[in-house]
């Protein structure tokens, strides 16, 4: 199995979230992450979609994904030529005698933190998956008390752009 | 001008030529069925059962190529159409079913006869629509029209709030279509079509294995021609049986569990498929890791999904099946000038050996009892190639696909991906309105017409004379077969009569009671004039009752989850390869 990041864009409509989510469960695909949210065009969303799946299921699931009348187009990422993004908000425990500490770690990892209480405060970082893992396993011994993670979000490196005008064909045909 | 939104409902459906509706209202749909009463185009037919309205609407559909349009009211009106749905889905058939919703302000609010029904058959149509503003109306309706006609056909739902039809909105037609996901594709790409002529021509063992596409693409012609011009034997699916004529001398049968030795075989045992509208769909190609182990394969289908979703492709085709068949003709009208011509000489002894040798074919009950078989056979033969044969699910539809010689496209009509028991009334019903110069036979077994045969009375009350063949062996007869062959003969459930002595129920004195002309058939000697009988009534249904052994089997049969090496063509019994069936023809 290997991972595979998708930016899917589909109308803006509701009910299309259901509708990519419902595929993907129906056709036994496994989805790591889903992130939606709104593009530059007011009638377009963006999903990044990472799938752990082998070559051949993945042609799968793109075929079915655009055979969803909603869906207006699919890129597969190439992770080394994109820049992929996850948020994470960690509260961790820090009293006096360990806030230093994790302050500093937030540094390292040019974190920042967003809240503070007497015995506790929340770190706000975004990175790569590898690197939110790497913050988490270095926070971990102070004690996490909560974590929420964003899925992950991704665009491709270079001037080009997936949701440019000429490459989005609006059909508008009459009956 | 201005109208209310039930309005522009009925008249879109006149701008898109519907001249049938098979529906049943209800609370939320009631708004529509005001306007529909006054229409001069569209013919609307109550049916008794929403599942009857969605059926007939395939049927309809298959029969006569057109869009099926059936619709119903919400909640339980529409999840009974659920099922017809899901059937059309499986089978790619365009059915538009059109449903009536609780006001918009009320939906999510668990509203008397509320269900998401858009949520409830995301899954099993091509789109559905949520239509909650009246002026959506036209622009939706063409919008599911243009999606289930095109590219590769399927059901639409259009759900709309009762409150969107009686709105006050203005109607205009032609509307503009805003559809910007849907790309149903373009013609197939020459260098496939090359490459995929290069491979016939090289081929020693080719199969042209022809599916439903062909069908739907209406490319029956194009498929005979093609088929000529390479030579190659031909096997038509399930979905395309009557695609291509059954006495042509190239045709090998049906392949799948149940399809001839002679298809199965030389699927099997081919160096080159060429699919073509197909989806390798289990029950044809039986264990999939040992299916055709030695073929190249040439899959062409308008559905990009199903291509290598099964079977890996070797020479992909993305296209319609009658463009398919046209360029690829001509590509290897090409290969042929320059040289290249294909010789299939030997295959086709080993061919006409297995054909030859394992003919389809049944033994007389025991006991007896009048064989199921032969009341399809004859049939068939008295009904004739022109006739539209629509079969229910199980083994009487299996003997209906092997024992009617089907010469012409668009004369049988089945459930083959869902497999919905039931189907073959309403959808016999969907066929005679279509096509109302056509004779029309349901074959159909005890099972699946204990499901749906009410929608007779509506065949009897709308004068839509179709006439039903009742295969009446008393039991779920495909259950039971295979409680027979994997279940040591525990016949678990599958007996419909318990072994009463009087007809339970009586299918003749319920015909009578539905307002149809009612038969019964119990022998052999009978079977002719019974059948006779029916086709000289004209005025009115008929249900001929054919009493049949339970015991008779379906064969040859491949059993679920093997390989189709291991066809058997009766109980334990397979047939032997190693019989000499002249030179064999090897790879070098």
């Amino acid at each position: 199995m290997s991972k595979h990041t998708l930016s899917v864009l589909v109308e803006n409509k509701p009910g299309v979230l259901a509708r990519v989510a419902g595929l993907f469960s129906r056709r036994g695909f496994n989805i790591d992450s889903l992130a939606v949210g709104p593009t530059e065009h007011d009638e377009i969303s963006r999903m990044t979609i990472v799938v752990n799946v082998e070559e051949l299921p993945l042609e799968q699931v793109t075929k079915q994904l655009n055979k969803l009348i909603n869906v207006l187009k699919i890129v597969e990422l190439d992770p080394d030529d994109s820049v992929l993004r996850e948020l994470l908000l960690v509260k961790v425990k820090a009293d006096l005698t360990t806030r230093s500490h994790v302050l500093e770690t937030v540094q390292l990892f040019r974190a920042k933190v967003v809240d503070v209480a007497p015995d506790a405060v929340t770190i706000e970082a975004t990175g790569t998956t590898d690197k939110l893992e790497a913050l988490i396993r270095v926070l971990e011994p102070f004690g996490i008390k909560e974590l929420v993670q964003s899925g992950l979000v991704a665009v491709g490196r270079g001037a080009r752009s997936i949701t440019d005008r000429n490459t989005l064909r609006p059909v508008e045909r009459t009956a | 001008m201005t109208t209310t939104g039930a309005q522009a409902l009925v008249r879109a459906l006149e701008h898109l030529d519907v001249d049938v509706v098979f529906g049943i209202p209800g609370g939320a749909i009631l708004p529509a069925y005001d306007p529909l009463f006054d229409s001069k185009k569209v013919r609307h037919l109550l049916v008794r059962h929403e599942q009857g309205a969605g059926h007939a609407a395939t049927g309809y559909a298959q029969a006569t190529g057109r869009v099926g349009v059936c619709m119903a009211t919400s909640g339980p009106g529409a999840t009974n159409l659920v099922t017809p749905i899901a059937d059309a889905y499986m089978d790619s058939v365009p059915i538009v079913a059109i449903t009536g919703q609780v006001p918009s302000k009320a939906i999510g609010t668990d509203a008397f006869q509320e269900a998401d029904i858009c949520g409830i058959t995301m899954p099993i149509t091509k789109h559905n629509f949520l239509v909650q503003d009246a002026a959506d109306i036209p622009r939706v309706l063409a919008e599911a029209f243009h999606i289930a006609a095109t590219g590769r056909p399927g059901p639409v739902l259009v759900d709309i709030a009762k409150d969107a039809l009686q709105a006050q909105t203005t109607f205009n037609w032609p509307v503009e279509m805003h559809v910007p996901g849907y790309r149903p594709i373009a013609r197939p790409h020459g260098k496939q079509m090359r490459e995929a002529a290069r491979a016939i021509v090289e081929a020693k063992r080719p199969v042209l294995y022809a599916g439903g596409g062909i069908l739907k693409a209406r490319a029956a012609q194009e498929l005979h021609a093609f088929a000529e011009l390479v030579g190659a034997p031909v096997i038509t699916t399930l979905m395309a049986r009557g695609a291509f004529p059954d006495s042509h001398p190239q045709h090998l049968g049906m392949p799948g569990m149940h399809g001839s030795v002679a298809a199965v075989t030389a699927l099997q045992k081919c160096d080159l498929i060429i699919a073509i509208g197909t989806r390798f769909d289990d029950r044809v190609t039986g264990k999939l890791s040992t299916f055709a182990p030695g073929a190249t394969v040439i899959h062409a289908d308008i559905d990009p999904a199903e291509i290598s979703k099964n079977r890996v492709a070797d020479i992909p085709i993305v296209g319609d099946a009658r463009d398919v068949l046209t360029d690829l003709a001509a590509a290897v009208r090409t290969e042929i000038a320059e040289g290249r011509a294909p010789d299939y000489a030997a295959w086709w002894r080993q061919c006409d050996g297995w054909r030859r040798t394992y003919p389809l074919g049944y033994d007389e009950p025991a006991d007896g009892a009048l064989a199921p078989q032969y009341v399809v056979e004859r049939l068939g033969r008295i009904a004739g190639p022109d006739a539209v044969y629509v079969a229910g699910v199980g083994q009487h539809q299996m003997w209906a696909s092997q024992f009617v010689s089907y010469e012409k496209p668009y004369t049988w009509i089945n459930s083959g991906g869902l497999g919905t028991m039931g189907f073959a009334v309403p959808a016999a019903m969907g066929a005679k309105v279509g096509r109302p110069d056509a004779l029309v036979w349901a074959i159909d077994g005890d099972g699946c017409f204990q499901m749906t045969n009410q929608e007779l009375t509506t065949c009897a009350i709308e004068g839509i004379p179709i006439k039903v063949a009742v295969i009446n062996n008393g039991s779920l007869g495909m259950v039971r077969q295979w409680q027979t062959l994997f279940y040591e003969g525990r016949y678990s459930n599958t007996d419909l009569k318990r072994d009463r002595p009087q007809y339970l129920p009586d299918f003749v004195k319920l015909a009578d009671a539905m307002g149809c002309v009612g038969l019964r058939c119990e022998s052999a000697d009978d079977v002719d004039a019974t059948i006779e009988k029916a086709m000289s009534i004209d005025d009115m249904p008929v249900v001929v009752d054919f009493v049949v052994g339970k015991d008779a089997m379906v064969w040859p049969m491949v059993a679920a989850g093997t390989s189709n090496d291991d066809i058997k063509i009766a109980r334990d019994i397979a047939p032997d390869f190693d019989y000499e069936m002249g030179e064999v023809v090897s790879d070098s």
